[in-house]
């Protein structure tokens, strides 16, 4: 036999319960039936509902705390009719129930609230009406009997009366004529204070403001790029790894960036020293259920394309299933962003610090093009938008670096040549 | 929002399911047994929500067997934390559920069989169930000795408890469900129901360790599927219906609308963690530094699953105040989850002065903090 298999609770005492949930607050207006909170009580958890209309003048509880059987739970105040018109005024109606203990302040009558609200509404005096529930308490049959009579119609019962009325006769029933209501949207704005993980977001992108960005943007033909994936998509499979296009990116930008290393440098926070960083250890965007995360794929300088593939698998499922560790989101030096993986054709990429340069890689599409000869063929198209820290890197850099990589994306053949 | 739909409508629907033709007769006057064909904990917790919303049980009370693979269920005033092992679960790809009935923590796998009774109610009663159970067991192996207790458990022998129980009463209806161990993964669930985490302390409903046995180990015969039906034979026989067991798709819309996206708000964060009274956490953890052991302290207050208070305590040779304060204020408002610490220091890293030494104590500090999560 095993210990701790099934666990029950401490609580063994029926009376005392505890409130697990709250569904209204002070000033709330409630129905009847609503529910007003949950408590626990020894394994069973219990709803308790409202057994009014009316608004909640007091709670004598909040959450977690301690109830106890026969103790007031919740002051409701019923509404006031409108009319001066005298209404019949009883002792209170309180309640003794097993779970809850009601209160109702206010007036005092025969008739629970919706039934009242029923009669206002139809200008009847309860007076009038003949209560036929226990003490004479005026029942909703009741008014609507001393209305079928006063009328020779069976009103339409409100939603909420459908539940305790009897089926309509049908020979007496008229359809009343819809009134039509002006639309009204009860939307409310909701102001929250910004916490956690999106308040340090906000420090991030402050930082990142500080750095004077500018953009660069090309067109990738990746016809040859995508023929040659498609070759190499089985082989890969074989060998157990998802070949997606990124691997083929993150090595010409690592290419590119042994001719460029200034794109692949750290400037301390007031830009006086500028480092080289020797590994390109470059990021990838990932977008997750907490938000965007940037994990990094290290030394790409010595990884064959089929090694990045295989890590940004590692990285992806890491990334979904929530668990990347702190290596794989520290020490970066350079960053992809595949925002084209939701949609877009051009961006303005926001540099991460302490990085200098970022590239936002739009989605690939088909587009006519003209090739040497002058005909138009289908090419598959890709977008690439380049952000570089201004105060360091210039413009030719940018662009020159930007050419190697197309180059290489473009000639897949030609990455050959400088492959390490 | 309670829609109106009747029992009726459900068979009705019912109807429409590939059932045996055979065994389908118009008999089934006052009593349904339901069994799910999905052992995703999530998805069959949500057919109990939809019967409870939706299904008048008037006269039609309803049974509901259930079995989920590898799961831990807390109950709805538990705390994570404090019940079980949440960084093991997490490797081992177990799942946390929270339900909305009271009680203990439990583990769920295939071993282990699940029991909702769903009754109006006035006709809510915990003891008629277990005996019922009872029955249905004795009925298979006559020896057997089992017994309900006064607090509705189910004891072998008189010592190893077999079966737990909880309870959820709404305005109309209510229901009982209870677990029963057949071959469940011993070694497995002592391991997830152990929590490492130190120094919490909380209002939230304590677990009551128990001695605990499978029935398979008692006598082979007793698998899964010869007690589910045993327990379905004895069902329909004390409600005089037709021995059928009904087999539904949690995920069909159709049969039970609104039913999916229910299950989807079981998954939330705010469900699952953020529904934890609050607690406060008072430990400590150490760092290597040269060649002494530094104690961080740590205090933190959580309230909805969220950081309310942090005060972390770094000796000040080791790491700045300036910058043990700036982690202690980031962390407020934030969850108490080691995914969100992960890419809060990250960001706080980033925009720190980088200084290797620095950053690893970061580092350090960060998994150190993960751990406690």
């Amino acid at each position: 036999p095993f210990r701790n298999l099934i666990q029950a609770p401490e609580h063994s005492f029926p009376v005392v319960l505890i409130i697990i949930a709250l569904y209204v607050k002070e000033g709330d207006t409630v129905s009847q039936f609503d529910s007003i909170c949950e408590v626990q009580s020894d394994k069973a958890s219990v709803t308790i509902t409202s057994r009014y209309d009316g608004v909640i003048k007091k709670l004598y509880y909040n959450l977690d705390d301690i109830a106890y059987v026969g103790k007031p739970l919740v002051d409701i105040e019923t509404e006031a009719l409108k009319d001066s018109e005298e209404d019949v005024v009883e002792t209170p109606a309180v309640s003794h129930d097993e779970h809850t203990h009601q209160e109702i302040k206010g007036q005092k009558t025969l008739a629970t609230p919706a039934v009242r609200r029923l009669a206002m509404e139809n200008n009847i005096k309860l007076s009038e009406v003949v209560g036929s529930g226990k003490d004479g308490r005026i029942l909703k049959e009741d008014i609507l009997n001393y209305l079928e009579k006063q009328t020779g119609a069976i009103l339409p019962p409100s939603p909420k009366a459908e539940i305790m009325l009897p089926p309509p006769k049908p020979q007496d029933r008229t359809i009343p004529i819809p009134i039509s209501k002006p639309l009204v949207f009860t939307g409310q704005d909701r102001t929250e204070p910004i916490k956690g993980f999106h308040k340090a977001m906000v420090k991030t992108m402050s930082a990142t403001l500080k750095i004077p960005h500018f953009g660069y943007c090309d067109e990738v033909d990746l016809t040859e790029l995508v023929k040659l994936r498609e070759e190499l998509k089985p082989i890969a499979f074989a060998r157990g790894v998802k070949l997606s296009f990124m691997p083929f990116f993150l090595k010409a930008a690592s290419l590119g960036l042994l001719q460029f290393p200034i794109l692949n440098a750290s400037v301390d926070e007031n830009c006086q020293n500028i480092t080289y960083k020797a590994s390109h250890n470059i990021g990838i965007a990932m977008d997750t259920e907490q938000g965007l995360i940037v994990p990094n794929v290290k030394n790409v300088q010595i990884c064959s394309v089929f090694e990045i593939a295989a890590e940004l698998n590692r990285l992806q499922k890491l990334g979904s299933a929530g668990q990347l560790g702190t290596t794989d989101l520290t020490g970066g030096t350079f960053t992809l962003s595949n925002i084209g993986s939701i949609g877009g054709t051009y961006a303005k990429p926001m540099i991460v610090p302490p990085e200098v340069a970022i590239g936002a890689l739009g989605s690939i599409k088909a587009l006519p093009r003209f090739n040497e000869k002058g005909e138009v063929y289908k090419a598959q198209i890709m977008n690439v938008s380049w952000s570089a820290d201004h105060r360091i890197i210039d413009g030719a850099t940018m662009s020159r670096f930007s050419n190697l990589w197309k180059s290489y994306l473009e000639n897949p053949a030609f990455m050959l040549l400088d492959l390490k | 929002m309670l829609i109106p739909f009747s029992t009726k409508n459900c068979f009705q629907l019912l109807y429409n399911l590939k059932v045996p033709a055979a065994g389908f007769k118009n008999t089934v006057k006052s009593g349904l047994i339901l069994q799910s064909i999905s052992n995703d904990v999530y998805q069959n917790l949500a057919v109990e929500d939809w019967i409870h919303d939706h299904m008048n049980l008037e006269g039609k009370p309803v049974l509901f067997l259930w079995r989920n693979s590898p799961s831990v269920v807390i109950g709805r005033h538990q705390n994570p934390w404090r019940e079980c092992n949440l960084n093991l679960m997490r490797e081992e790809g177990i799942k946390l559920a929270r339900r909305r009935s009271g009680g203990g923590t439990v583990y769920h796998d295939m071993g282990n069989i699940n029991l909702t009774f769903f009754t109006t109610k006035k006709k809510y009663d915990r003891m008629e169930n277990l005996k019922l159970v009872v029955r249905a067991l004795n009925a298979v192996q006559p020896q057997l000795d089992v017994q309900a207790t006064k607090r509705f458990d189910l004891l072998l022998d008189g010592q190893f408890k077999i079966s737990g129980t909880a309870s959820k009463i709404g305005r109309t209806t209510a229901y009982h469900h209870c677990t029963l161990l057949c071959s469940t993964d011993g070694t497995f669930l002592s391991s997830m129901l152990k929590s490492p985490y130190q120094g919490i302390r909380s209002n939230a409903t304590a677990s009551i360790p128990a001695l605990v046995k499978n029935l398979l180990e008692k006598d082979p015969t007793l698998t899964c599927e010869v007690l589910m039906n045993a327990i379905a034979a004895e069902y329909a026989a004390y409600h005089q219906i037709d021995n059928h067991i009904n087999l539904i798709n949690p995920t069909d819309e159709t049969l039970f609308p609104g039913i999916n996206s229910k299950a989807k708000e079981l998954q939330t964060w705010e469900w699952l963690y953020g529904k934890t009274p609050k607690f406060s956490i008072d430990t400590s953890f150490n760092v290597l530094y040269g060649q002494s052991h530094l104690e961080i302290r740590v205090f933190i207050d959580i309230k909805n699953g969220r950081i309310e208070i942090c005060n972390i305590k770094a000796p000040d040779h080791w790491l700045p105040l300036e910058i043990c304060d700036k982690l202690n204020s980031s962390f407020i408002g934030s969850k108490f989850c080691p995914i969100e610490t992960t890419m809060l220091i990250n960001i706080l890293r980033r925009t720190s002065p980088e200084d290797d030494e620095l950053h690893s104590k970061w580092n350090i500090l960060c998994e150190k903090i993960k751990g406690i999560m």
